[in-house]
């Protein structure tokens, strides 16, 4: 192995190949994913355009031309400040506790803070998968502060003054409605799960019925049903308070919705578990209770994350029947002849839509990262 | 999980003739024969109770029952109604128009939602970076908003701070928005009419039995007919001929501004305005993610396969990835048009006359009747979900859809 041998041998350097074409950096960024073609480069243009349009007059609306300080609707009035008028923020802090409490007295409002403040402190590190003591936490959040809620904002006990719900209102309804209705549905959901899955088959033929019943309807009609119809149904002197006639309705409405999200879950456990359970010699009930239900709950978590943000949203349906709400009690600000200017309607929706907006996506967001960490922990397990 | 039962009984095992004795309240049959029974008791007892006291409160009240108001008079106005109606009619007409209204706004709601909801979801897949992520605010906001929320936003903060009739925005003066409602040119059908009608039909099935016979005959030879233009030609020929033919019957009757009102056209109420813009954005933005998965559910070897037999963009997006998106994208589709059919019955809050409003509101209200009255509008919705779920079960077995699962 000489080189003799070769019949050619190089003798200049070869030509340096041009540098590789760059795939990143913000100016091929701009290149390629705005306007590398013609049709690109109009998209590109129209999008811009359309948030031009809609973007710059809404900053200037919410801040620059907006309203800081005030008493009343004078302030926000384009003749008296003598400029373009935006958001009359004013209204909303004269606002705020109706829209946050309803007519609950304002003495006893530090009840619903308390109630609000042990709330967070359980949730938030339940929601954090690294915290540990999820069980005590869920039965502490899940079951024990239901109690002391419902007895620190209804009262009666302990020398607290009792307050009527029908005083209650703004954002505690909503939350109180979206939360309680979660709770209930939750076990209400397992066990129709477990019976449309069941082999009985009158069983299951009445945990489907109910379920479509349910699910075929808007929730407005469950919400009449509540309050226009179940009183027929109970004897005649039970008398009960119009929120837990609501409630009811919710609960039974979400109820048939969470079956479905559990259904998904208990089809997720492979076969093996079952099989696995009965040839331990477990029965029916320590199979689902100790193998299937605990794996197939934790598999729903984004579920039911997702089916709370859409109670919560579906809570402002309770306006119709007379309850004030977040969005019943903005509606009901507007009425107020002493905030009457032009802008004061706008002010109002952003305010409400924020609130709005600020919990459905975080709660979005966080079922999201859960269905991301609990897939990746299957495609470990498997 | 059979039917056997799963008992080990220890000795007589090996002598394989005498089945082993399984005390009968251990027997699975027996036992989900015996609960079931139970619950079926349970369920009628607590079903009976509840009539009784259905019975009592109703007697207590001194309300009448049974279906018989339907036949009484109303006595109350409805300010929009497709078909005739007037204070003197019966709530079972009440019924009938509240049914149409509804029928009207989901209809034009679901035409509206989905051309945009397929406009957001393809600027969704946009390769412009700024249109797609325009378009994913443009979900992430209408979703995390409640409907009532955006239903009241239309009609309170929009439509309600529109101007006055004498200063109505207006659009080459055919089209006018002001807080009175939106007012479009009506067609007015004069004589002759009904030939030019007659006429598009008969075009409409010339087009038809062309696209027919155009895939047959590909089927058949491999051959394609540009059928296109034809169909084209067929469909537009016959009607306009019939115009000139017959002296253009049709006209477009323009709304027009007398002292502080408009007369003539269509006026539609700003209720229904509020109401379809609030349910078309909604609906739009979920149906805009249901195709954006739907495409994206197209494996790319698909596109990659088309290109490499040598199919043109267009022709790929037509014959290979929209056929087969279609399949993911329907059965949900058909669950978001269902949704928007119910939460029409939010029209309640700003006072849109539809089913629910006339009559689970002013009905029941005038009548007292409320477990007549909430059944039937209950059983309406219900058959609504029923008939469309049967209706995707069907298109499901018919495209397969059950199989590739």
């Amino acid at each position: 192995m000489t080189v003799t041998h070769s019949t050619f041998i190089r003798r200049s350097l070869v030509e340096p190949e041009p540098p590789p074409i760059a795939r990143q950096g913000s100016l091929i960024f701009t290149r390629g994913r705005l306007l590398d073609r013609p049709t690109n480069i109009a998209l590109t243009a129209l999008s811009a355009m359309i948030i031009v349009l809609l973007g710059w007059p809404t900053v200037r609306f919410l801040f620059i031309d907006a309203v800081w300080d005030g008493a009343s609707r004078v302030d926000c009035l384009s003749e008296t400040l003598g400029r373009e008028v935006g958001a009359c923020w004013p209204f909303i802090k004269a606002k705020l506790p109706q829209l946050m409490y309803g007519f609950y007295p304002e003495s006893e409002r530090w009840r619903v803070d308390v109630t609000y403040a042990i709330g967070i402190m359980l949730l938030v590190p339940l929601l954090i998968p690294r915290v540990p003591g999820k069980a005590p936490n869920a039965i502490l959040f899940f079951a024990v502060f239901p109690v002391i809620g419902f007895f620190l904002l209804v009262g009666g006990v302990l020398g607290l003054p009792h307050v009527e719900t029908r005083l209650w209102g703004g954002l505690l309804i909503t939350l109180v409605i979206s939360f309680a209705g979660i709770i209930f549905s939750l076990p209400l959901g397992v066990v129709l799960a477990l019976g449309r899955r069941s082999q009985l088959p009158i069983l299951r033929a009445l945990c489907i019925a109910f379920i479509e019943l349910w699910r075929g309807i808007p929730l407005i009609t469950v919400l009449f049903f509540a309050t226009y119809m179940l009183p027929f149904f109970l004897p005649e002197n039970w008398r009960i308070d119009p929120l837990l006639r609501v409630l009811i309705g919710v609960v039974l409405f979400a109820g048939a919705y969470m079956a479905e999200v559990v259904r998904g879950g208990l089809q997720a456990i492979p076969r093996g578990q079952f099989e696995g359970a009965m040839a331990l010699g477990l029965g029916y009930w320590r199979m689902t209770g100790l193998v299937v239900l605990p794996q197939a709950l934790r598999l729903v978590i984004p579920g039911i994350v997702n089916s709370f943000i859409s109670l919560f949203k579906d809570t402002s349906l309770v306006l119709i029947v007379a309850m004030f709400d977040l969005l019943g009690q903005l509606r009901a600000a507007f009425a107020d002849p002493t905030w009457a200017a032009p802008t004061t309607l706008l002010t109002g929706f952003a305010f409400a839509g924020l609130l709005y907006f600020a919990v459905s996506f975080g709660m979005s967001r966080y079922a999201l990262f859960m269905e991301r960490r609990l897939s990746s922990r299957a495609l470990h397990t498997s | 999980m059979s039917d056997s039962p799963g008992v080990y009984v220890s000795g007589d095992i090996r002598s394989g003739s005498v089945a082993p004795r399984v005390p009968l309240r251990h027997n699975p049959r027996f036992r989900a024969l015996v609960s079931q029974l139970i619950l079926l008791i349970v369920v009628l007892w607590l079903g009976y109770e509840l009539a009784l006291n259905v019975r009592s409160n109703l007697r207590a009240q001194q309300i009448t029952s049974g279906f018989g108001f339907l036949f009484n008079t109303a006595g109350f106005g409805v300010n929009q109604s497709l078909i005739a109606y007037n204070e003197s009619d019966t709530y079972g007409r009440v019924f009938l128009v509240g049914l149409c209204n509804t029928l009207l706004v989901a209809g034009i709601g679901i035409v509206l939602a989905t051309l945009l909801g397929f406009i957001i979801g393809i600027a969704r897949l946009s390769p412009s970076w700024l249109l797609a992520r325009l378009a994913g605010a443009y979900v992430e906001l209408i979703r995390n908003l409640p409907l009532l929320f955006q239903i009241l936003f239309w009609y309170l903060a929009v439509l309600g701070t529109l101007p006055g009739p004498r200063q109505s925005l207006s659009v080459g003066g055919a089209i006018f928005l002001n807080n009175r409602g939106l007012l479009l040119p009506a067609p007015l059908a004069g004589k002759g009419a009904g030939y030019v009608i007659a006429a598009f039909v008969v075009g409409l099935l010339a087009t038809l039995a062309l696209m027919v016979w155009a895939k047959r005959r590909q089927a058949r030879t491999g051959a394609r007919v540009p059928s296109a233009w034809g169909g084209v030609f067929l469909l537009m020929t016959p009607p306009v001929v019939a115009l000139v033919a017959t002296g253009f019957p049709i006209t477009l009757e323009r709304p027009e501004l007398r002292g502080f009102n408009f007369v003539g056209g269509i006026r539609l109420l700003p209720e229904f305005v509020a109401l379809l813009l609030a349910l078309t954005i909604y609906t739009a933005a979920f149906i805009a993610e249901i195709v954006r998965a739907g495409i994206l559910a197209v494996p790319l070897g698909q596109t990659e396969a088309a290109f490499a037999l040598g199919l043109r963009r267009s022709l790929t997006l037509r014959l290979v990835i929209i056929p087969q998106a279609l399949r993911v994208i329907v059965p949900p589709l058909t669950n978001q048009y269902l949704n928007l059919t119910k939460n029409s019955s939010l029209a309640i809050a700003i006072g849109y006359p539809d089913l629910f409003a006339v009559f689970a509101g002013t009905t029941l209200n005038q009548t007292g009747q409320a477990i007549e009255i909430i059944g039937i509008t209950m059983s309406v919705y219900l058959l609504l979900s029923l008939l469309t779920s049967a209706l995707m079960n069907w298109y499901n077995a018919r495209t397969g859809m059950a199989e590739c699962r």
